[in-house]
């Protein structure tokens, strides 16, 4: 089987409203690791997810896989800090995208209980997807996300409204996930980058200010606006 | 006052006694209606499915075609398909006319688009929810409209039950493709029409406490088998 990555971003622009949002960006997605997005809101962070997943299409320059686009399409997931689900039970929930794939029903259940149980979601298997809380709400989300096996992963803020205890198992399903399979994490949370990321991408106004290797950027910034906006200053 | 209280007393007689004829008109009306409510759901709920997931040129100048359409008077369905189907007519040869069949096509005419409309100002709405999510996960348009049918299936009874209220009082284009012919084509509303220009104002509200609740009966039944009130979210 061929991967789908590198995912790379040639002079890549995202417009909505007449505006551009993101680009022009030059970036590559190449290897499992957890990529993280920062910057402070109004960035760019959501756009550039979206762009990268096919959500936005890009008005100039080019998103490219190693594959043909439509063939990457069902090796990507995406979860959104306002998860949706489905109006079903959760393990309907769970089932969903391989029923899409035409993995037959008893085959899909079975694996739908296995990632249950791997996400801690065994007992609310027969409750209805939307009466779950937050926190439930995104591991269900994550574990939908990554039942088909991805090869990468979009995670636009998947903390964003969740608690402390809720935003660690989080983190541990994005950790985990992150040893397998290439996560791409927009947050704000500057704390979550450091305890996840292998590798930052620092985006102001719109375009990659700065990126590179985590521990080489949280240690030594090379912009003034990276040591700004990691001081907690308001940038942008 | 005497006449609605003499209905109600022949209505109960009616049924009390099991009357052949009513029972007959009775089922005629159902079926009818039923096989048109059936046949416009078919259509009408994946077309509003549809118009809420595809983006083309004139999608808005078919909404709205389609909301101006569940304004048609039934009256002049009923004439265009009696043009149609008369011996006559480009359909003449079918011989469907004051047929139950022609009766079905008046009624799949006017509850198509109103069942259509329905269903899209319904699946606009959960689209706008599951859309990134669907795409995300690759689903084809048909597997996107199945998906809004399913999940929306609650919210989609309204409009079969809105569709089936449109067929089952419509008189004027039943009328007319089907001539209210004794035994073949009455139904309970063209019987009203009938008993109500004969003077027989008893008989008539009878027929039309049995319509009424008739109507009562089929939603009922449908929101008890689809467990509407019961089920918590979904």
């Amino acid at each position: 089987m061929v991967s789908v990555l590198p995912l790379r971003l040639e002079a890549a622009e995202a417009w909505r409203r007449g505006r551009r949002v993101v680009g022009p960006v030059d970036l590559t997605v190449a290897a499992p690791g957890l990529t993280a997005v920062i910057g402070p809101n109004g960035s760019g962070k959501t756009s550039l997810l979206r762009l990268m997943h096919g959500l936005l299409p890009p008005r100039g320059g080019a998103v490219a896989w190693a594959v043909p686009t439509t063939r990457a399409r069902a090796a990507q997931a995406f979860v959104s800090q306002r998860p949706v689900a489905l109006r079903r039970s959760v393990a309907a929930n769970l089932a969903f995208p391989l029923r899409l794939r035409g993995v037959p029903r008893a085959a899909a259940r079975a694996r739908a209980a296995a990632q249950a149980r791997a996400f801690g979601l065994e007992a609310l298997m027969a409750q209805p997807g939307p009466s779950l809380s937050g926190g439930e709400m995104q591991r269900l989300a994550l574990a939908r996300a990554l039942i088909a096996a991805p090869e990468i992963l979009f995670a636009d803020e998947p903390c964003a409204a969740l608690d402390g205890a809720a935003t660690r198992e989080v983190e541990r399903i994005l950790a985990d996930a992150a040893a397998r399979v290439a996560v791409v994490l927009a947050t704000h949370d500057m704390g979550q980058a450091r305890r996840l990321a292998d590798a930052v991408v620092f985006l102001l106004g719109g375009r990659v200010h700065e990126a590179g290797p985590a521990a080489a950027f949280f240690d030594a910034p090379r912009t003034p606006e990276a040591r700004a906006f990691l001081a907690g200053e308001i940038v942008g | 006052m005497t006449d609605l209280l003499d209905g109600f007393a022949t209505a109960i007689a009616l049924i009390a006694r099991g009357d052949a004829a009513l029972a007959e008109i009775a089922l005629r009306s159902l079926a009818v209606t039923l096989s048109a409510v059936a046949i416009g759901c078919a259509a009408g709920l994946p077309l509003g499915a549809w118009l809420a997931v595809r983006r083309f040129r004139g999608r808005r100048a078919v909404i709205a075609g389609l909301n101006a359409l569940i304004g048609l008077p039934p009256v002049v369905v009923g004439l265009t398909l009696y043009l149609l189907l008369s011996r006559s007519g480009p359909l003449g040869v079918l011989g469907l006319l004051y047929t139950p069949t022609a009766m079905v096509a008046a009624q799949v005419v006017i509850v198509t688009p109103l069942v259509a409309s329905i269903a899209h100002q319904a699946m606009r709405e959960l689209w706008a929810q599951y859309r990134d999510l669907l795409i995300s996960l690759n689903a084809s348009r048909a597997q996107r409209v199945a998906t809004l049918l399913w999940d929306g299936r609650r919210t989609l009874l309204t409009a079969a039950l809105a569709g089936f209220g449109r067929a089952i009082g419509e008189v004027g284009a039943v009328m007319v493709v089907g001539g209210n012919i004794d035994g073949a084509t009455r139904v309970l509303t063209t019987a009203i029409a009938l008993e109500t220009g004969r003077g027989d104002f008893a008989l008539a509200i009878a027929l039309g406490i049995v319509l009424v609740a008739l109507s009562l009966l089929v939603s009922g039944a449908t929101h008890w088998a689809l467990r509407t009130e019961r089920a918590e979210l979904w």
